[in-house]
């Protein structure tokens, strides 16, 4: 009876699954089917082309280019600012915890606008740059500062909460054992935050290679120059080149399903729920 | 190696700092000092110059471009179409968090995967594949048709790119309190004679409503600034499909910067009202759990 009493019959239940299976094929299935089979509509031939064409791997470089700097710069952000946070108390810490997840509730494009007005031709520094020469909007230094931003709590966010959970004491034992900081960092803070690590770099390198709106804003468009994967999908598309378009989406798409798959191994394997993630 | 061990670690406890509680573990400085530079070189100096700008500008011109017509009936888009997706999200979000969390069905652990798609999936991908689907000879699209109902270049279709983008926020706010919820509050409602969907309405929702807010609340945030997914489908008709990020770009094209600032900054201040209210839900909710 009590089993009865604290589960639903097996028709709501049977509903229930069926409404959420429905919702999901309808809104994350569907899309993921369309973009492979747009790609491959017209042959594989066609597919491998639009992939291996000169701009498409200039764009693919110059994404791997952009993650390959921003994600390092956000995991030492992201090192520093959970080892303040968690192994001291200090006023305001609530505060900065907040102020980190800042990005998150900013619009891409508002993200990509902000460097504009302080590195653009009329902005703060902009008459200073072009004096010196130096180029950073309309510039690879424009996009990769534009998904630091963007990309910035992902690391932060998932380190935090798990660091507060194991607390100070290993460190402190390292410690009064006679080990240096560094020492007790490397090896004891790090191999125990290295699957939360590894996941918060999934996600921030997700995020990093897809990020669009605000690198749309800092690039320019120009094409074979300042183009990035998600950029060059779009110009394809607006030239009504959808095979090539869809082709390079699906680059993008096959790195999507290769990080869920990836973070799902993690949540398995190593019992690491990512609760602290909301992003 | 002991003593000087212990000295370091009483010099540690005994160094008095005005500013944190003392402790043994080092490097405050260096990760409190880095922290702090890196989140005002990239957060708050590049974020305080578009209010710096606009504070600037002259009302004259802030009320042209940011309160005009055109930017009200974008305001109203994106905050009208945030607002209905996160609804919606709120709903089948609850649906598909009870389904993971609650019941035992093949393909399980996939779906769970999938859930997170729209995180993982960068949002022009999800942009053009939308537009695919639901344009008039599309695989939805064409069934659509006969009907009458349009959504790709129209409202409809923002309001579809908006509940893939904002799903997963309200699923991974509700699961793991679901998770956490005892059953023996269920067993005690259901011994008292409760009906199960009155269990479900006076008993669950009850304690999963401030995390089931905070997920609505995150995900109306994100599709109110969400660029990439929408400006394929929404088919960007000033007064009629124009997002409010749109309208940046469109300032932006013309070369008025201030005109450009001035939209973000009413965007921003829009995020920030939100954010306030995600963080004062997640402590009443919180002090909620507590009780």
């Amino acid at each position: 009876m009590q089993r009865v009493a604290t589960t639903e019959s097996s028709l709501a239940r049977w509903l229930i699954i069926a409404t959420g299976l429905g919702f999901l094929g309808l809104f994350l299935i569907m899309p993921l089917l369309a973009v492979f089979t747009q790609a491959l509509v017209k042959g594989f031939a066609a597919y491998t082309d639009a992939i291996f064409e000169l701009d498409a791997l200039t764009a693919i470089k110059l994404t791997l280019l952009i993650a390959g700097i921003s994600v390092p710069l956000n995991i030492i952000f992201g090192l520093a600012a959970s080892w303040a946070i968690t192994k001291f108390s200090f006023p305001g810490k609530g505060l900065f915890v907040t102020l980190i997840d800042l990005p998150f509730s900013v619009s891409p494009v508002v993200s990509g606008l902000i460097y504009v007005l302080i590195f653009g031709a009329q902005g703060w520094l902009g008459p200073w740059l072009a004096e010196h020469g130096i180029r950073i909007i309309f510039a690879v230094p424009g996009m990769v500062l534009a998904t630091v931003f963007v990309t910035f709590p992902f690391v932060a966010r998932e380190l935090i909460p798990l660091m507060t959970e194991q607390g100070r004491e290993d460190e402190e034992a390292a410690l009064s054992l006679g080990a240096s900081g560094w020492q007790a960092f490397w090896s004891i803070t790090l191999p125990n935050i290295r699957w939360g690590l590894l996941y918060g770099v999934l996600l921030c390198n997700a995020r990093a290679m897809g990020e669009f709106g605000a690198v749309s804003v800092v690039s320019g468009h120009l094409r074979g120059e300042t183009n990035t994967m998600p950029l060059h999908v779009e110009i394809l598309y607006n030239e009504y080149n959808f095979v090539a378009a869809f082709a390079v989406a699906s680059l993008l798409a096959l790195l999507a399903l290769v990080t869920l798959a990836l973070k799902s191994v993690l949540e398995w394997r190593y019992d690491y729920s990512g609760r602290g993630s909301e992003h | 190696m002991i003593a000087t061990a212990l000295d370091r670690s009483t010099a540690g406890q005994v160094r008095r700092s005005f500013f944190r509680t003392p402790s043994v573990i080092p490097g405050f400085g260096l990760s409190f000092g880095l922290s702090l530079t890196w989140l005002c070189l990239i957060v708050l100096i590049p974020l305080s110059s578009a209010f710096i700008k606009t504070a600037g500008m002259g009302w004259e011109h802030f009320d042209r471009v940011a309160l005009s017509e055109r930017a009200f009936a974008a305001y109203r888009l994106s905050f009208g179409a945030a607002l209905g997706a996160a609804a919606i999200n709120a709903l089948f979000g609850l649906l598909i968090a009870w389904m993971l969390v609650r019941y035992r069905f093949p393909g399980r652990r996939v779906v769970n995967a999938l859930v997170d798609l729209p995180f993982a999936l960068p949002t022009a991908v999800a942009g053009i594949a939308f537009t695919a689907l639901y344009s008039p000879n599309g695989w939805i699209g064409q069934y659509l048709e006969p009907w009458g109902i349009k959504v790709a270049f129209t409202s409809l279709g923002v309001l579809i790119t908006l509940i893939f983008i904002g799903l997963p926020f309200v699923v991974r706010s509700v699961e793991p309190v679901l998770a956490d919820l005892g059953q023996d509050v269920e067993e005690a409602a259901a011994s008292l004679g409760a009906t199960r969907l009155q269990t479900f309405l006076r008993v669950i929702l009850p304690a999963l409503l401030p995390a089931l807010l905070t997920g609505f609340a995150l995900a109306f945030a994100r599709g109110v600034g969400e660029y990439g997914s929408v400006i394929f489908i929404a088919g960007n008709m000033p007064y009629r499909t124009e997002i409010a990020p749109l309208l940046i770009i469109t300032q932006l094209e013309q070369y008025d910067y201030e005109g450009a600032t001035a939209i973000a900054t009413v965007m921003l201040v829009a995020s920030f009202i939100l954010l306030l209210i995600v963080n004062l839900l997640q402590l009443w909710s919180r002090r909620f759990m507590v009780h």
